[in-house]
């Protein structure tokens, strides 16, 4: 679901093609019949952007008929914990939870949270700098923090309070025919799916979800995915093998990327940059991460922090002066990169690095991206091919409609090629969170280099002209510890491994590598680039170049690669046991607990501590991991438990609610409220949003329309339209309808049609076909259709990008942004081009109400008093 | 060492060429009903081979930009959507498009215009009468007028196309592949010797000795081999003839992720293929069937066969290719007879004379 895995993952999807091949059964929920649809059981078309009614439906299925995994959601999850008397929910309160603050559109959590933590009144006001700073994605490894002390609870499920009938509550009206009407899904369809899902779950038998993407862009992206987790967990599905949430990393090292961050709002391992504001002082900083008095991991923070900042400074850190704390950058705000973009177009940013990225097709709004980047001094953009990041100043949509003029352009752009991932040594890290050893295989041609070489070099360079200085700003910089072996034929290659064996850890005093992430120490003794690596070079090993292969090893394969964190390769796998320890059945055995041994073995590395055993309870007031009780599998969470419901940690609610995307033509059928009350926008004239009910003039823009990848092409085309072999398997950007939708607008196979939002407008070549179905929304009749987003003004095929077409509205929570779904008008025929378009798109604008000082409601208003 | 089958009928291939103590034969077992039309096979081929591209031509059919086997693609991934009418076929499933609110399909008419963009044939495509039908009702926009219909490939059999609202939706995908015939009438025909019989059982084009005559086209009853554009020489699928005998798979089995390419010895895949099919008829696909698999069809069967989930027509196979040599014996055996009679005869004739 929201996953369109045979096509955007075709070699992860073979494991797929083998569990069918022995029996499983696939389902794939999804907006249009793709491939991957080709090769499920069952496929069940479902309107974009309505997946959370879809999969509250499937909870209030399991709630009603009690379908869930008791043993496992009384023993695992929080299921029995008592909330906070003062909650009050979306039935109540018509879409919002308590606490809706109208002035900054956030929540004050203090009434969501467990009955026994209320005299810890969560701070107020900081809602909104924890969106502006996107802190739900350090969630990635732990979850939300927690006051200390046990919670309340009714083992027996029946006291109102308690987070089962809360949830049941919740969901209780999302009934198949609320899923019918909202999601355009047939009853018996809808049924179909809760049978097999459930009937599939229990002690004997595991359901896997996938999703990517398309679950993750949205106003609600987050929401979505934890409304699958609820069910998951509802039917013991997490932890176990066979079960789990499965989330398909867009690119090949994407899970990297975030676990040693390109974001801005993150340091390696999920520790969040420093804010001006909250995180003045190092000690500040710390106890923000570790909550002292809290269960679990997390509380051994401050090791993991020291070690990083020993990592960075080296000898130059120090007790004395907190290992370098004050050298980190701060956070001010939104530093994302859609706020980047805007700050741009404002002047307020003067450079831009760009490697691996192509904004200029890739990102929502491109216009705005675009306009952005032709508005600074200089723009450095490292790629294997002149993209159209590179070149859009000379050629691209702007210079033709006159907004931009080339010989203005005041960027000055540096272009440095790049060189591949096979002229390169280094890991990726994959899907499943497994580091996997790269060789180089040739030498990069001409000029391009490593991203290694690009930034050693720089960093160098930079110190270079830096020596000597005494600004304070310098220091960092200064005494950054850059020091790193060179090797390769050109002898200036920095040596990946080296980097390795710094991520993995070592002692300050003797460089020796360390075992794992549990051996790092607070007093600066250690030094480690990223805690949750450390491992990967345990032994002096690059364990990531393991390569025994599977039909030499059991199942689990441990000899292939390594996995963050420990090497296990299913996380919280101490929920494959029951409570006792045994596995829940013999059939899904994975981890247990050994009396005889006293320890805990398995296939996998136990995701627990070893010799805990399962009778295991804390003494009073014990905190940290001493507070983790023998049969709490989910260890960096607060309270050892899978959450069904969120005490905190998200900005837009405890329990996923359906809401609208941003731009929708349906009213939202469930509640007065329209669209998430905490989405992040960007209410400025160079980001108009189209019309959604209930204001007016919806019908201007009176379609759905969806975007994704081909398995021809490679995101933003950079790696893929500058090859004549998979330019030819897709040579032409195209929109899919379906033959209703092409009758009713007049469009022909092959011909040409263009789509307007309030952004612009591009042209495509039309593909009449079946896979599309209109959808019976309520009493009316949806159509949606579908865009690849691949095609840019360079290389070999070339063709309007479908990026253009979005707005900027992002998920509170890691501030994601919604780009797959919108609305839009198609009509038959190519767009107007040179500034006609930009006057054609202004008359939409015009019909639709849209003006520069109107925008949509954030909170959807009370009064009857619809836009003119 | 021609034999009594060298022509026609049941034979191994290789032994029957002259080959003494030749390796087991070798081919390709294309699961259809795992392919998930990603193309990797394609561009593996083409990056193995080194072959030039086949330009830069939306077809519109379905996702299919290639458009057939030519000489600039050895592999090609057929895609077919398939929209039916009633029930989810041999699954207790209602259908992905049942009780949704749906049309006539739109499949009849995207294939005619597809018809009219794929590579030239040199046969002229024309319009299906079901389309005709379709338009005059009202549903969807009439095609632009073009040439009559003469049995380009259509998403459905002649007399198949549905007429009420679809409930029920395939797509099907097909990597095709020269199919290294048992008989190959390419090789037969061949007069200067480039088209050879290698010792794995598979027929490979010699680059360096063909002419480009052209005899070889008309011959394939499969419409695989084809010569270049500018180069006049035939070119098509070597099952990787450089690689197998280094003992490595062919690049597009070695490229496929769902193993629905599968190299090996044949008779091994021909085993596998007969317990992939039981499988299958168990699940309740009882449309699927194995295509040149048997020993005794029109080609001797196929070093490349294929697991097909309907007719072969609808993948735009024939359904009963035969060799052209088939009946050699029988014309030869005729020719002699009228020179026998033609001799007796002019005996006869001269010998009347007193």
């Amino acid at each position: 679901m929201g996953s369109n895995m045979a096509e955007a993952h075709p070699v992860g999807f073979q494991h797929v093609v083998e569990a069918k091949r022995r029996g499983a059964k696939v389902i794939h929920i999804d907006p249009r019949f793709t491939r991957t649809s080709a090769l499920a059981h069952t496929y069940v078309p479902v309107r974009a952007g309505a997946d959370i009614a879809f999969l509250g439906g499937v909870i209030n299925y399991i709630l009603s008929d009690e379908k869930d995994f008791r043993e496992y959601v009384l023993a695992y999850t929080n299921a029995s914990m008592l909330v906070n008397e003062g909650f009050k929910d979306t039935e109540d309160l018509d879409g919002l939870f308590s606490g809706y603050d109208p002035e900054t559109n956030t929540y004050d959590q203090s009434t969501w949270q467990y009955a026994s933590h209320e005299e810890h009144g969560r701070s107020t006001g900081n809602s909104h700098v924890a969106r502006d700073t996107a802190s739900a994605l350090r969630h990635e490894s732990h979850g939300s923090p927690l006051p200390g002390g046990d919670v309340a609870r009714d083992l027996t499920l029946q006291d109102s309070r308690c987070v089962y009938q809360i949830l049941k509550r919740h969901y209780s009206r999302y009934t198949p025919e609320v899923v019918e009407q909202v999601c355009g899904v047939p009853q018996d369809t809808f049924l179909e799916v809760c049978e097999a899902w459930t009937a599939n779950s229990g002690r004997e038998r595991t359901t896997a979800l996938v999703y990517s993407v398309g679950w993750t862009q949205h106003t609600v992206g987050v929401q979505y995915i934890r409304t699958g987790a609820i069910i998951q967990l509802l039917l013991g599905n997490v932890g176990r093998p066979g079960g789990g949430v499965m989330a398909l990393r867009g690119h090949a090292s994407i899970q990297g990327s975030t676990d040693i961050p390109t974001l801005f709002n993150l340091l390696p391992g999920y520790l969040p940059m420093p804010h001006h504001r909250q995180h003045e002082t190092f000690r500040q900083w710390v106890d923000a991460i570790r909550h002292p008095g809290q269960k679990g991991f997390w509380a051994n923070a401050e090791a993991y922090a020291v070690s990083l900042l020993k990592a960075y400074f080296g000898g130059a850190a120090t007790a004395e002066n907190d290992w370098g704390y004050g050298w980190l950058p701060r956070l001010t705000g939104d530093h994302g990169t859609y706020q980047q973009a805007l700050d741009m177009i404002d002047g307020k940013i003067k450079g831009y690095f760009l490697l691996g990225q192509n904004p200029a097709v890739g990102s929502a709004h491109g216009r705005a991206q675009r306009l952005g980047m032709a508005n600074l001094d200089w723009l450095v953009v490292r790629d294997l091919y002149m993209i159209e990041s590179a070149t859009f100043w000379k050629d691209g949509p702007e210079v033709a409609t006159g907004e931009v003029v080339p010989t203005e352009c005041r960027t000055e752009v540096f272009f440095m090629p790049a060189a591949s991932h096979v002229e390169k040594e280094g890991t990726f890290t994959q899907t499943q969170r497994m580091l996997q050893w790269r060789e180089q295989a040739v030498e990069p041609p001409g000029d391009c280099r490593s991203e290694l070489w690009f930034f050693y070099h720089l960093g160098r360079l930079v110190r270079d002209r830096l020596a000597g200085s005494a600004a304070p700003r310098d220091q960092g910089i200064l005494n950054l510890n850059w020091d790193y072996p060179v090797h390769g034929e050109r002898g200036d290659e920095p040596s990946a491994e080296a980097v390795l064996k710094e991520i993995n850890g070592y002692d300050s005093a003797t460089g020796e590598p360390l075992p794992g992430y549990l051996s790092l120490k607070d007093d600066g003794t250690t030094a480690c680039g990223c805690w949750i690596y450390s491992g990967v070079y345990a032994d002096g090993v690059n364990q990531a170049a393991r390569r025994k292969p599977g039909s030499e090893q059991d199942w689990v394969a441990l000899e292939w690669g390594w996995v963050w964190p420990a090497d296990r390769r299913t996380l919280y796998n101490r929920a494959s046991a029951d409570p006792d320890g045994r596995p829940w059945s013999e059939r899904k055995r994975y981890v247990w607990w050994d009396p005889e041994a006293g320890e805990w073995t398995g296939y996998d590395v136990p995701d627990f501590e070893k010799t805990k055993p399962p009778t295991y309870r804390p003494p009073e007031g014990a905190t940290g991991v001493a507070a983790i009780s023998g049969d709490d599998p989910f260890i960096m969470q607060g309270d050892g438990k899978g959450w069904l419901y969120a005490p905190g940690g998200l900005i837009d609610g405890p329990m996923p609610t359906h809401y609208e995307p941003a731009e929708s033509p349906v009213r939202n059928p469930l509640y007065h409220q329209q669209a998430n009350p905490t989405r992040k926008v960007y209410d400025r004239p160079d980001n108009p949003i189209n019309p959604s009910p209930p204001d007016r003039h919806v019908d201007v823009y009176p379609y759905v329309f969806t975007t994704s990848r081909l398995t021809e092409h490679h995101t933003a085309g950079g790696m893929s339209r500058h090859l004549a072999y998979l330019s030819e398997l897709q040579p032409e950007m195209f929109v899919e309808v379906s033959p209703e939708l092409a009758a009713e607008r007049g469009l022909e196979h092959l011909g040409w049609a263009h789509v307007v939002t309030t952004r612009t407008a591009i042209e495509a070549r039309v593909m009449v076909t079946d896979r599309l179905t209109p959808l019976r929304i309520e009493d009316r009749i949806v159509h949606q259709i579908w865009l690849p987003y691949h095609w840019g003004g360079e290389g070999l095929v070339t063709g309007d990008s479908a990026n253009d077409l979005f707005g900027i509205a992002l998920d509170p929570n890691v501030l994601i942004q919604e780009s797959k779904v919108g609305t839009c008008d198609i009509r038959p025929g190519r767009r107007p081009t040179g500034p006609e378009l930009l006057a054609y798109v202004d008359e939409y604008r015009v019909r639709a109400g849209v003006a520069p000082d109107r925008y949509p409601h954030v909170l959807t208003p009370r009064a009857d008093k619809p836009e003119a | 060492m021609a034999g009594p089958n060298s022509l026609y009928g049941p034979v191994d291939p290789a032994p029957d060429a002259g080959y003494v103590d030749a390796p087991p034969r070798v081919g390709f077992f294309t699961d259809t009903s795992v392919c998930i039309g990603c193309k990797a096979c394609e561009v593996a081929c083409k990056e193995w081979n080194l072959i030039p591209d086949d330009g830069f031509n939306l077809l519109g059919t379905s996702y299919d930009n290639t458009g057939g086997l030519t000489a600039n693609s050895w592999r090609h991934v057929a895609f077919i959507e398939q929209p039916t009418a009633g029930r989810g076929a041999g699954t207790d499933s209602p259908g992905a498009f049942a009780a949704m609110p749906v049309g006539p399909p739109a499949s009849a008419q995207t294939a005619v215009v597809a018809a009219g963009t794929a590579p030239d044939t040199g046969t002229e495509p024309g319009v299906p009468p079901a389309v005709d039908a379709l338009a005059a009702a009202g549903t969807i926009a009439p095609p632009a007028t073009g040439p009559q219909f003469l049995g380009m490939p259509l998403p459905d059999l002649p007399g198949r196309m549905m007429d009420a609202p679809r409930s029920d939706f395939r797509w099907l995908m097909m990597s095709n592949v020269c199919k290294h015939c048992t008989h190959a009438a390419c090789l037969d025909v061949c007069p200067t010797g480039s088209l050879f019989r290698t010792e794995f059982g598979t027929v490979v084009v010699q680059e360096d000795i063909c002419n480009g005559c052209g005899y070889c086209i008309p011959a394939c009853p499969y419409g695989v081999i084809d010569r270049r554009e500018g180069d006049g020489r035939a070119w098509k699928c070597t099952m990787c003839y450089d690689r197998i005998g280094d003992g490595l798979t062919p690049a597009c089995a070695k490229a496929c992720p769902t193993e629905s390419i599968q190299f090996g010895e044949l008779d091994e895949l021909r085993a596998r293929a007969e317990r992939r099919l039981e499988s299958l008829h168990e699940q309740g696909e009882t449309s699927a069937r194995l295509y040149g698999n048997s020993p005794d069809d029109g080609v001797g069967g196929d070093g490349a066969f294929f697991l097909l989930l309907d007719e072969p027509e609808v993948y735009g196979l024939p359904p009963d290719p035969v060799v052209c040599t088939r009946d050699l014996p029988a014309m030869w055996k005729r020719a002699g007879w009228a020179a026998l009679a033609m001799a007796a005869a002019v005996v006869v004739s001269f010998g009347r004379r007193p």
